[in-house]
């Protein structure tokens, strides 16, 4: 049990890096492009492994598959707002960052 | 571990205040809505560890319910709301 606890442990506190990572990557990139490239991949890792921490902790296998079910959502979701806001900008001619 | 869960979901609200700086900032409204994107992740993952810490199942389903809440808006901003500032593709 006590192992338990610390190998869920390390993956929450991995999963709070990685939304860290997706928090400084929307407030410190340069155009829309590269915050959604930030947002949308490290945020969705980031709420695998939480949802990895707290599945392994879950008493029963019903929590387990809702779990999943949460984060397959959320990656779902995450991929289509990606695109559609992607292709929206370049669309409304929002320009590609250049050094 | 109870602490752990709180203070990872005090540590992800933190991290939606830093997000807050973006919807002030963002020079388009497409990055307004980027951090409408950030809350929609965000507050899956704080409703997910307070159901955890508290042991109410149906936090679950408020987290699906976000989730899912996150994409419709998200959806309806890029095909209705999104001003088109070019034009020449007309209203879409």
């Amino acid at each position: 049990m006590v192992l338990i606890n610390y190998i869920s442990s390390l993956l929450l506190i991995i999963g709070g890096f990685f939304f860290l990572a997706g928090t400084l990557g929307l407030v410190r990139f340069p155009d829309v492009y590269t915050r959604l490239h930030a947002l949308t991949k490290a945020d969705n890792v980031g709420l695998g492994l939480i949802v990895m921490g707290l599945a392994i902790q879950a008493e029963s296998w019903f929590v387990v598959g809702k779990l999943l079910l949460i984060w397959l959502l959320v990656m779902l979701t995450g991929a289509c707002v990606a695109h559609l806001v992607a292709g929206g900008a370049l669309q409304r001619g929002i320009r590609v960052w250049k050094q | 571990m109870q602490t752990l869960y709180l203070t990872l979901a005090l540590f992800l609200l933190l991290n939606l205040g830093a997000g807050m700086w973006r919807v002030l900032r963002g020079p388009t409204s497409a990055d307004r809505m980027l951090a409408v994107q950030l809350f929609g992740t965000t507050a899956v993952a704080i409703l997910l560890l307070l159901a955890q810490t508290y042991n109410k199942a149906a936090l679950h389903d408020v987290a699906l319910i976000f989730a899912l809440l996150a994409a419709v808006t998200s959806i309806a901003f890029v095909r209705r709301a999104w001003p088109n500032r070019g034009g020449k593709h007309g209203t879409d």
